[in-house]
């Protein structure tokens, strides 16, 4: 049996320490090496583009970004690491995991239940991105693109918009362009509160709003095009939506 | 282990009001005031005599109204020393004897006539007496399911169960490593439960809230590691002021779970505690983070707070709680008792 590369994810170090310390007591029982730590979700995201894992210990609750979310964006690998999570106290995650079936570990944790979790994720146990979703439900912090075999985290707030093109979306922030595989009406429906949507295949950031200029356009649209910060582009503004977005270009 | 303690609360045989504060003194001014105006509408047959009959008998009342008020405020302390029994008796009769000896002084030098007002004060003063302190006692009383409930709760929700597992996990990390900091760590856990589970009915003195917060804090650095910043600013005499107890720990806890967990660089929890005047302030702040939404919990000690500081302070405690400048900031004022 080869070695399980192991990801230790945890924002509080002593956490970490100890589930070295328990790793430590199960080796003979499950052979292993740790083949990375972190203190939060970018980190540890780094850390597995740098030293590719098979099982990640993931806590649930950490700053910037859950462990939750952290899982949904591994997914985009080509192979994922298993993810196990660990959590002191979270009725809500713990309530979703057994409903879903989801493998999770209770801190403090005991050597002999992490030992079976190990065993059950090198048997191949893997949760998929769809039951991640129904367990944590709150919007996430970051969009993830995949660009060779890594995964690059953009941060939401940095987003002016999203627009929707064949099958992939785009995202744009003040420097670049991102794709990303995502339905627009999910992510409409995901970041109701920050994004808006002006057209029938763009969401714009509420917070980039800036102003509105008349154009020309043709017979769906409104006649106006939307100003964001931070971008030159002018975005055309659909009938149907030009009175919900008129509304926030006033306030 | 609270159920099989509850009842004694129902028991217990109460205490005094406390004569200096306001929201007392406010009750017991009302009370007395009606009692004379429904005296005047029974003894006046229309409007114009009840004013009259109103203004006849607030000039006997009113004056020896005060004169009780000043006395009992004098006497608090004293009284406050005494069982509950001898205090109610002595109260009682302070306020007999002072009635009365304001009535003679009234009918012998203000006024020719000595009325039925003599004897009026003899019996409807300390009647009144009786009637306020039942009155005080049943609303004391009335808070006490509340506290019983708030003891409840503290076990269950005050220290939360995401700090407990989380605590013992940091200890089980180092008890390998360093065994000397795991006793500390347990020391301290189990000190904070034992004030949990403590009766907390009576006020403590602010230093015992101090050291509190402090063992908590130890173990919330333990885990946290340099993320968790405090910086105390006590003022000496603030130390001496009774407090309810459990006033400052749920807060503190609080500024730990939405103030410095949710932030990825380190953040500072500030406490200053101070006596402005005849007054208590205590001030905390912490790193707000917006994004970190559920306050539920945070909604649920205030409101606890609160009630325990209405129930022990009347109207005299106030607490206010907002974000400012990226802070959230509680401020606590109350009234400056000395601990004996």
């Amino acid at each position: 049996m080869t070695e399980l590369r192991i990801l230790i994810l945890d924002d509080e170090p002593h956490a970490r320490e100890r589930l070295r310390e328990l790793l430590d007591d199960c080796r003979d029982e499950v052979p292993h090496v740790v083949s990375g730590e972190a203190a939060n979700g970018p980190e540890g995201i780094e850390c597995l583009a740098s030293s590719p894992a098979d099982v990640a210990l993931v806590d649930i609750h950490m700053p910037g970004m859950s462990g939750i979310e952290f899982a949904r964006h591994v997914q985009l690998l080509a192979s994922p690491p298993a993810v196990i999570f660990v959590t002191a106290h979270d009725q809500y995650a713990v309530e979703a995991f057994e409903l879903n079936a989801v493998d999770y570990l209770l801190k403090p944790v005991r050597a002999s239940r992490l030992a079976a979790a190990l065993k059950k994720a090198a048997a191949g146990a893997r949760v998929t991105r769809e039951v991640l979703e129904r367990v944590d439900p709150h919007p996430r912090r970051f969009f993830s693109v995949a660009e060779r075999e890594r995964i690059t985290l953009v941060p939401v707030s940095d987003v002016l918009y999203l627009k929707a093109e064949l099958k992939y979306v785009t995202l744009r922030t003040r420097e670049r362009e991102f794709l990303v595989e995502e339905s627009l009406a999910r992510l409409e429906q995901e970041f109701a509160e920050l994004f808006v949507r002006i057209h029938r295949n763009c969401l714009a950031a509420r917070a980039a709003i800036r102003g509105c200029e008349r154009v020309s356009g043709d017979e769906s649209d409104a006649g106006w095009a939307l100003l964001l910060e931070g971008c030159g582009e002018k975005l055309a503004v659909s009938r149907r939506q030009w009175a919900q977005v008129k509304a926030l270009v006033r306030t | 282990m609270a159920e099989q303690k509850a009842p004694s609360i129902s028991h217990s045989p109460g205490a005094l009001p406390d004569f200096r504060n306001l929201g007392v003194i406010a009750r017991t001014l009302l009370a007395v005031n009606a009692a004379a105006f429904a005296a005047a509408i029974a003894r006046g047959p229309d409007a114009a005599a009840v004013a009259a009959q109103f203004v006849e008998i607030a000039s006997w009342v009113e004056p020896a109204l005060f004169a009780c008020l000043v006395v009992l405020y004098a006497a608090s302390g004293a009284l406050a020393r005494l069982r509950y029994a001898a205090g109610y008796a002595v109260t009682v009769l302070l306020v007999a004897a002072v009635s009365t000896a304001l009535a003679i002084v009234q009918a012998r030098y203000v006024r020719a006539t000595a009325p039925a007002a003599l004897a009026h004060s003899l019996v409807f003063a300390p009647a009144l007496a009786v009637l306020l302190l039942e009155y005080f006692r049943l609303r004391s009383r009335a808070f006490s399911p509340a506290l019983a409930e708030a003891r409840l709760q503290a076990l269950q929700a005050r220290i939360r169960p995401h700090f407990l597992y989380n605590s013992l996990n940091a200890v089980l990390a180092i008890i390998r490593r360093d065994p000397k900091a795991a006793e500390g760590a347990i020391e301290d856990l189990a000190d904070l439960f034992r004030s949990l589970m403590a009766d907390n009915r009576q006020l403590i003195p602010m230093r015992e809230e101090i050291v509190l917060c402090r063992q908590y804090l130890n173990l919330e650095h333990l885990r946290l590691g340099g993320r968790l910043q405090v910086q105390w600013n006590v003022d000496e005499a603030a130390e001496d002021a009774l407090v309810p107890p459990m006033l400052l720990q749920p807060l503190v806890e609080n500024a730990v779970y939405h103030g410095i967990e949710p932030g990825m660089s380190p953040g500072a929890i500030e406490i200053r505690l101070a006596l402005e005047g005849d007054r208590v302030h205590v001030a905390l702040s912490n790193p707000y983070h917006a994004e970190h939404q559920h306050r539920q919990g945070n909604r649920m000690a205030l409101a606890n707070i609160r009630e325990r500081l209405q129930l022990h302070f009347d109207v005299e405690a106030s607490l206010e709680a907002g974000v400012d400048a990226e802070r959230y900031r509680i401020d606590m004022l109350m009234p400056y008792r000395k601990a004996p």
